[in-house]
């Protein structure tokens, strides 16, 4: 499995992506540099505490935060890595040449997906490195523990956020044989869960299970309606999970009640602990592995039973 | 001697369709078999089978004392493959795409790099080794592919229509590249190919296809000799006449002479090619051509290899 891992990484960082891989590092960067000079620096002195929180979620007029740009991109490289895996070795006619070397079937499927992971893992490491890094030398001092966990615990959650598309990518490429198709199909997913979900779908379904609204109550029903209907979107959940990580200002997900709201006004405004947050978007981050997992299951049977005819 | 491949009842279905029907095969060490039969006879099906790469319906596989179907690992790294219509990754050299099936074999880097060079060397492409795989023409990849399925010294290499879409002299320098190759190095060659006049040459046995069952097996020789058609001599004269006809006719063993012109064709039951040539001489006809036309194996050709018209099943 690692000669297939190496040669995969050879692949995304070599010749074949690396404009790819290169230019979207490039451009996290420089959006993060944007907001840096623009939002962050200015407000260094009252904002306080968590200032290189900020640089990730901080927008600048038009310019949405950096937290969107991973969420918005980063999908779309995770497609790039992963749509033509198994399908391209088939059509090159490499596959059947492939299987019939001494090695395990799904050394090939995991010797790629790790392949892809790591990629994906090395080019957000460099855009939030750089990021940070940049922050400290400009604003002169360095992130304190609290922020490197919730900056770390982010990095978490966008790389297994990551590792669905790609996983939902290959899974693609294992199921259709030509590569546009998969391309098209993963696109589609990609759109479904970014848009579609969020903007269409779970209003109009909320909207169909609580159809009027008079009063208070009505409203928050059908606000969590959309809410857990959008949940089955990986994009909201990681959307939730990194605004709960990256503020630590945010101390529930979920629409706000009244009963809950007058709860909260009682307790001070004090920001929670890294391990708070991170305790309230464990069960995000658990589901969308678990989206990870069952992609990588339904590949394997797939695959793993297949015939392969040159 | 152990076989090095042996199958018995091999069956495999798909669906209501029989790819192979109880196939019963075997094959010694350093023998090169040809494994013949029109497309779609279950050539392939079967080479898959043999590398663990699809299970059989029922039946059972042996190979280099391997079951591939509970143990293909085992089996694929004596085992060398070359499939139909080969590919490379078109961006990396022929070298780098050796290497990576070395890689993928466990053999180190430092031994890599020199049986890569003599595989390369082996196939004529040390020149073209250093250029990406994708500007490789159809031949240069089947020399690729066979240098690639030699890297791992296997015991036997199955190579699946190795000759298809090549030009005839192509073929004609694979064929001997793989009768070389399995002369000197002692490794058995297991060669699926639907043209039987091109590789009967380089084969000890083979074994014809049809509708996934074997129907002929043997030398050669051993499977004209089966047909009952005997001999047949081609004779081409500047002039035939009645008398040369009759000469013919009634020379001895011959069951009988078909003239279309000036173009006769003689059966009989033993080689007549000398007596056929004198008594042309004799009659002063002029000779313009004589060869013996291996009609049994025409017969054999046509009786299995031509694909079945229309539906019949």
């Amino acid at each position: 499995m690692t000669a297939i891992f190496w040669k995969e990484m050879a692949d995304h960082l070599g010749r074949r992506r690396f404009l790819l891989t290169f230019s979207l590092i490039l451009f996290g960067f420089l959006w993060g540099m944007f907001i840096l000079f623009r939002e962050v620096q200015g407000s260094a002195v009252n904002t306080g505490e968590f200032l290189f929180l900020s640089l990730f979620t901080n927008s600048s007029g038009v310019l949405p935060p950096v937290l969107f740009y991973l969420g918005f991109f980063g999908p779309l490289i995770g497609i790039a890595l992963g749509f033509d895996a198994i399908n391209s070795e088939r059509t090159q006619g490499t596959l059947a040449k492939l299987l019939s070397q001494p090695i395990h079937r799904d050394a090939v499927f995991n010797g790629k997906f790790l392949a892809g992971l790591a990629t994906l893992g090395i080019v957000l490491a460099a855009i939030v490195l750089s990021i940070v890094g940049m922050g400290m030398f400009v604003m002169g001092y360095a992130p304190h523990g609290e922020e490197i966990i919730r900056i770390l615990g982010f990095s978490l959650v966008t790389v297994v956020y990551l590792a669905f598309w790609l996983a939902m990518a290959m899974t693609c490429s294992i199921f259709f044989r030509n590569a546009v198709t998969s391309a098209l199909v993963s696109l589609g997913i990609w759109l479904m869960a970014t848009f579609l979900i969020a903007l269409l779908i779970a209003p109009a379904l909320a909207e169909v299970a609580v159809p009027e609204v008079k009063d208070v109550a009505q409203q928050v029903s059908r606000e969590s309606w959309q809410l857990w209907i959008s949940r089955i979107s990986p994009s909201q959940l990681f959307n939730e999970a990194a605004q709960i990580l990256l503020n630590p200002d945010a101390r529930f997900t979920g629409v706000l009640s009244a009963q809950r709201a007058s709860q909260l006004m009682s307790v001070q405004a004090t920001p929670i602990s890294a391990g708070q947050s991170l305790q309230l978007v464990w069960p995000h981050i658990i589901v969308v592995f678990s989206m990870v997992a069952a992609f990588i299951g339904v590949s394997y049977t797939k695959f793993l039973r297949e015939e392969i005819r040159s | 001697m152990e076989s090095l491949v042996e199958t018995s009842s091999l069956t495999k279905h798909y669906g209501p369709i029989k790819a192979v029907d109880g196939l019963s095969l075997q094959m010694n060490p350093g023998e090169v078999y040809g494994f013949l039969g029109p497309n779609g006879s279950g050539k392939s099906t079967t080479i898959l089978m043999l590398l663990g790469m699809t299970e059989p319906t029922s039946g059972t596989v042996s190979v280099a004392g391997h079951d591939p179907t509970r143990d293909p690992t085992s089996v694929k790294r004596q085992v060398g493959y070359l499939p139909e219509a080969v590919g490379f990754y078109p961006d990396l050299t022929g070298k780098r795409n050796l290497m990576y099936t070395a890689e993928l074999n466990g053999i180190n880097k430092r031994e890599a790099e020199q049986k890569v060079e003599e595989v390369l060397q082996m196939v004529q492409l040390s020149e073209a080794g250093h250029r990406p795989a994708g500007q490789y023409s159809r031949g240069m990849r089947q020399r690729l592919g066979l240098a690639d399925v030699l890297l791992k010294e296997p015991k036997l290499v199955i190579l699946d229509d190795p000759t298809l879409g090549l030009d005839p002299a192509g073929i004609q320098w694979l064929l001997n590249l793989i009768e070389n190759m399995a002369k000197q190095k002692g490794i058995a060659v297991f060669l699926s190919s639907h043209q039987l006049h091109e590789v009967q040459r380089i084969c000890d046995r083979v074994g014809i296809m049809s509708r996934g069952k074997m129907v002929l097996e043997g030398t050669v020789s051993e499977l004209t000799a089966s047909q009952d058609g005997g001999f047949e001599v081609y004779l081409e004269v500047q002039k035939s006449n009645k008398q040369l006809i009759d000469a013919l006719s009634n020379m001895e063993s011959v069951t009988s002479v078909t003239t279309n012109g000036n173009k006769l064709t003689i059966s009989s039951s033993v080689d007549l090619r000398n007596q056929v040539s004198e008594i042309a001489f004799e009659q002063k006809a002029g000779l313009v051509e004589l060869r013996a036309s291996n009609r049994s194996l025409e017969e054999i050709y046509l009786r299995y290899f031509q694909e079945p018209a229309g539906g019949d099943s």
